[in-house]
């Protein structure tokens, strides 16, 4: 007999996995196989000069570096807006709590249309930055506004229950040696937070990486200029140039798959330091 | 010689807590997160309804009447009614195999599951129709069998749920892990039938999970833009979701109707939100009623 | 280094923590705050070291107000039940932590700082496990590494929130005895709060004993144990023996038993309980005289030096037998079986009129 599964009184073991792969083969990693088969049917060189292509590589340019910009503003808000939720309170603070899921829960075609009308040089705050001439939709920065938009939750919803857990005796015990709030932030609270927060930067990023919907109402499209991976994997499907799609396509999923495995080590490091 | 190190003692008065910033950090910290929150959050939300109404409440009524609207509501319905129920079959089954029994891989699976959430929305799309679309693997097949699943329903269902996938086994898997076997064993000792014991024990006890994660589920389902976008083809009054129609009347230059539309999907959202807080609220209550037990 | 405490009071919403609290702490002795849970010695301990704000009081240290005196700036040493070492430093980290955090120009440099927290690490004879981390330590040790942490700074009082309570039953023991020879070294005035009576007995050079926010005692260990000065006091120290009596005039009647009550000469015909340790009690065969009580050997527990008996007396209805307790050559002379009748006779009693105890479940 294998050692697969350890013995159980329980039953419907069988019936409940066999359910769960079949439908996890069937939706999930059958179809994700497609797209790497497809591209395995390329030469390499062809596969390569499909992904290295100007327009490809200024779009790789733009997705990662505006993402990043973005993940790294939430890093800083987001652990600022956690700790003003955990450690103070002011009036209508269940509310705003429950809003800060709100990017999770709002469809990304409106929060493109919506952010797109909001920074338009006619739009609330877009006529505000005119006249200093800031223009924000329709270019990389309305890119970045959007992708700040989606990533929001991410750090907050990682960096709070850390920050709840920590026992007030650590503060304390920082305060009775003399340390100031600044040195017991930095030197206490802070490296016990980091894990939380570089998961939430992680996810926050690997979640701009992908996103199509809030960002393509705002970008402009502009090729090279303000073009994203995934809009140009659009384009050229709606071009028929099927070949090109899979092949960006399978560069993205890596990157995902690169991202899943950095975010699964550090939640396992952040697991580790906060039960430590 | 030992070294001697006195402080000056501060002679000001202050009865701020040991372990509290002073006032004007606190006041400062809040207000610049409020602003940020403001700016990139509660603007956006309020400019929707602001927008959808700027032309009056008859302009609203007719957009979101408009036949090719009421369409889109009841394709996005469809789509939601197929893929929750299918995705909160799986969630249990999943669940149930991870949580209640002990086998190698298991770690694997769970990643597998949220492979969706980690995939690009339009790579969703587009993999599906390299499966069923015209050059796909079974393209040809279908097409000779008169069945159309890319650019059609079917299509829109598949990518949805393949969106949605991870939403309800990621909040039941540990919940029933933190419930344990034990009350489960009790029942099968006690004679109960497989199907009797999961009825009887294990849903009561997963209820309010499983219905967190249906709520979150079908909000994704609703709003899908980027996978939808990739395999429905856009065809008015037929393959349009809410979010496809609303993309529509915005490139249309019809923003009142785009809002419109959209103030539908917003408003979903924030029921979305009442619902899961009222359920984490619920849950917090719960967890310190037992607590004091 | 004395701390004065005058009338403290503390309100945390309805609960009434401390109640007009007094308390002088001598220079160099080691103090301990004893209590049940709720009794408000913690919240004492933390008010003195500045980690909670009175709502009125002062807290004076060697005659100085320090009442408003941020805790930074109080010079205290406190050690927390839980350790709370720092899990992201090793220990050397910890304990120079005090000592780096400093203002530029107080700051030891780093060869004074390495040498100083050696000499502490070194004191609490964990010098070895300097650069570890917090978890890979054990309880005990973590809680040496607390109090290393905590002398690091060189405090003027020494601050110590049930030190031992998170720890098992040896090695609290043990640690118990450490930090008694450790202030006997020292000499650092120290507070502890603990709610184990034998750990205050043991340690301190005085206990006060707390109830409800107020003190009920101050004393040295023989001092609260052999003449408690309330009910309170008499039931949280050690086993007692509750009788109801009735006073009148001087003397105090306990069923046939009739005792002289000298200092309740005033009263008239007033019920009280009288309180009687278990090791005061003389057992006998026979009744000499009309002052004693009869009653019946219902248990013996004869392990050890000291044996246990547990007595009834006739026609007593409570539910709480007489708790006696007689040395084993004693026991040996009387030959005592499950059953026999014996007289008792209290060798020393104190009688508390029954208003005073009302608020004493029994």
């Amino acid at each position: 007999m294998s050692t697969f599964k350890q013995h159980s009184i329980l039953p419907g073991f069988n019936l409940a996995l066999g359910f769960t792969l079949l439908y996890l083969s069937l939706i999930v990693l059958i179809p994700l196989s497609a797209a790497f088969i497809r591209t395995a049917e390329l030469t390499w060189s062809e596969f390569w000069s499909i992904v290295t292509t100007p327009r490809v590589l200024a779009s790789y340019r733009l997705t990662f570096g505006v993402s990043f910009a973005a993940a790294l503003v939430n890093a800083v808000f987001g652990l600022l807006v956690a700790w003003v939720l955990v450690r103070y309170h002011f009036p209508g603070k269940k509310i705003v709590d429950a809003l800060v899921d709100l990017p999770f829960a709002l469809p990304t075609a409106v929060a493109g249309i919506a952010l797109t009308a909001l920074y338009s040089g006619n739009g609330w705050i877009g006529q505000h930055l005119k006249p200093f001439g800031i223009k924000v939709a329709f270019t990389p920065l309305g890119i970045f506004v959007a992708l700040t938009f989606i990533g929001l939750p991410f750090v907050v919803r990682t960096v709070q229950p850390v920050l709840e857990d920590i026992e007030a005796e650590l503060e304390e015990a920082a305060a009775t040696l003399g340390a100031n709030r600044w040195q017991t932030f930095t030197h206490i609270i802070f490296p016990v937070l980091f894990p939380a927060l570089m998961t939430g930067f992680a996810l926050a990023f690997a979640r701009a990486i992908g996103e199509y919907g809030s960002v393509i109402f705002i970008a402009g499209n502009m090729p090279m200029i303000s073009e994203i991976t995934p809009l140009l994997i659009v384009t050229k499907l709606e071009q028929y140039d099927y070949a090109g799609a899979t092949a960006l396509s399978v560069v993205m999923l890596v990157i995902s798959f690169i991202l899943l495995l950095i975010i699964n080590l550090l939640q396992w490091w952040n697991r580790r330091s906060t039960q430590a | 010689m030992t070294t001697t190190i006195t402080f000056p003692i501060s002679g000001k008065t202050f009865r701020q807590r040991a372990t509290e910033e002073p006032a004007w950090v606190r006041y400062s910290l809040v207000t610049v997160a409020l602003l940020f929150l403001t700016l990139f959050l509660f603007v956006p939300l309020i400019s929707v309804f602001y927008e959808a109404l700027k032309k009056g409440v008859d302009v609203y009524l007719a957009a979101i009447t408009a036949p090719d609207a009421v369409s889109a509501i009841k394709l996005t319905l469809t789509v939601a009614a197929i893929a929750v129920p299918l995705n909160l079959v799986f969630g249990v089954a999943a669940a149930w195999s991870i949580a209640k029994f002990e086998f190698r891989g298991k770690n694997l699976l769970i990643t597998l599951i949220d492979l969706p959430f980690s995939v690009s929305p339009v790579v969703s799309g587009l993999i599906y129709v390299l499966v069923f679309g015209l050059q796909g693997w079974l393209g040809p097949w279908l097409a000779e069998h008169d069945l159309k699943i890319i650019f059609a329903v079917p299509g829109i269902v598949l990518a949805t749920v393949f969106v949605t996938v991870p939403f309800i086994a990621r909040e039941l898997i540990p919940l029933m892990q933190a419930q344990g076997t034990e009350e489960e064993e009790a029942a099968v000792v006690l004679g109960a039938s497989g199907w009797q014991t999961f009825w009887q024990i294990t849903l009561p006890n997963i209820k309010w999970g499983l219905l967190y994660g249906a709520i979150l589920c079908n909000a994704r389902a609703m709003g899908e833009f980027g996978a939808v976008s990739v395999v429905s083809g856009h065809i008015r009054g037929s393959t349009n979701t809410l979010p496809l129609h609303v993309e529509i009347l915005y490139n249309e230059y019809n923003f009142a109707a785009a809002f419109a539309v959209a103030s539908l999907l917003a408003l979903l959202a924030l029921v979305t939100l009442a619902l899961k807080t009222l359920i984490e609220f619920r849950n917090k209550q719960h967890q310190t009623l037992r607590g004091d037990a | 280094m004395s701390i004065e405490v005058l009338s403290l009071s503390k309100q945390f919403g309805a609960f009434t923590a401390l109640h007009d609290v007094s308390l002088q702490v001598h220079s160099g002795e080691l103090l301990a705050l004893l209590g049940p849970s709720g009794s408000g010695k913690t919240t004492l301990l933390r008010v003195i070291a500045g980690l909670e704000t009175a709502d009125s009081g002062q807290v004076l240290f060697h005659g100085e107000d320090a009442t408003d005196q941020h805790v930074r700036d109080r010079q205290v040493g406190f050690v927390f039940q839980h350790y709370a070492l720092f899990r992201n430093m090793t220990i050397f980290d910890n304990v120079a932590f005090g000592l780096n955090v400093r203002p530029k120009k107080f700051r030891p440099t780093q060869e004074e700082i390495r040498a100083r927290v050696m000499k502490l690490l070194h004191l609490v004879q964990l010098d070895w496990l300097a650069d570890r981390y917090p978890h890979q330590l054990s309880g005990g040790q973590r809680q040496r590494i607390a109090l290393a942490r905590a002398l690091a700074v060189e405090p003027k009082v020494l601050l110590l929130d049930e030190p031992f309570g998170a720890l098992d039953a040896k090695v609290r023991k043990e640690l118990r005895a450490w930090l008694r020879r450790l202030h006997d070294d020292m000499h650092i005035t120290s507070v502890f709060v603990t709610h184990d009576q034998e750990e205050a007995l043991e340690v301190a050079d005085r206990v006060v004993v707390m109830n409800e926010g107020k003190i009920e005692q101050i004393g040295t260990p023989d001092e609260v144990y052999e003449q408690p000065a309330s009910p309170f006091v008499y039931e949280f120290l050690g086993n007692v023996n509750l009788f109801h009596s009735r006073l009148h005039r001087g003397r105090a009647w306990i069923g046939d038993l009739e005792v002289d009550a000298p200092e309740h000469a005033e009263a008239e015909e007033l019920a009280a309980i009288a309180y009687v340790r278990p090791h005061e009690i003389e057992v006998t065969r026979e009744s000499n005289g009309g002052s004693t009580l009869a009653a019946q050997v219902v248990h013996i527990l004869s392990v050890g030096p000291i044996v246990r008996l547990e007595l009834r007396r006739e026609n007593d209805e409570s539910i709480n037998p007489i708790q006696v307790e007689i040395s084993k050559e004693r026991f040996r002379e009387l030959k005592l079986v499950k059953g026999d009748k014996v007289f008792i006779k209290p060798k020393r009693l104190d009688l508390f009129p029954n208003h005073l105890t009302s608020n004493l479940t029994h």
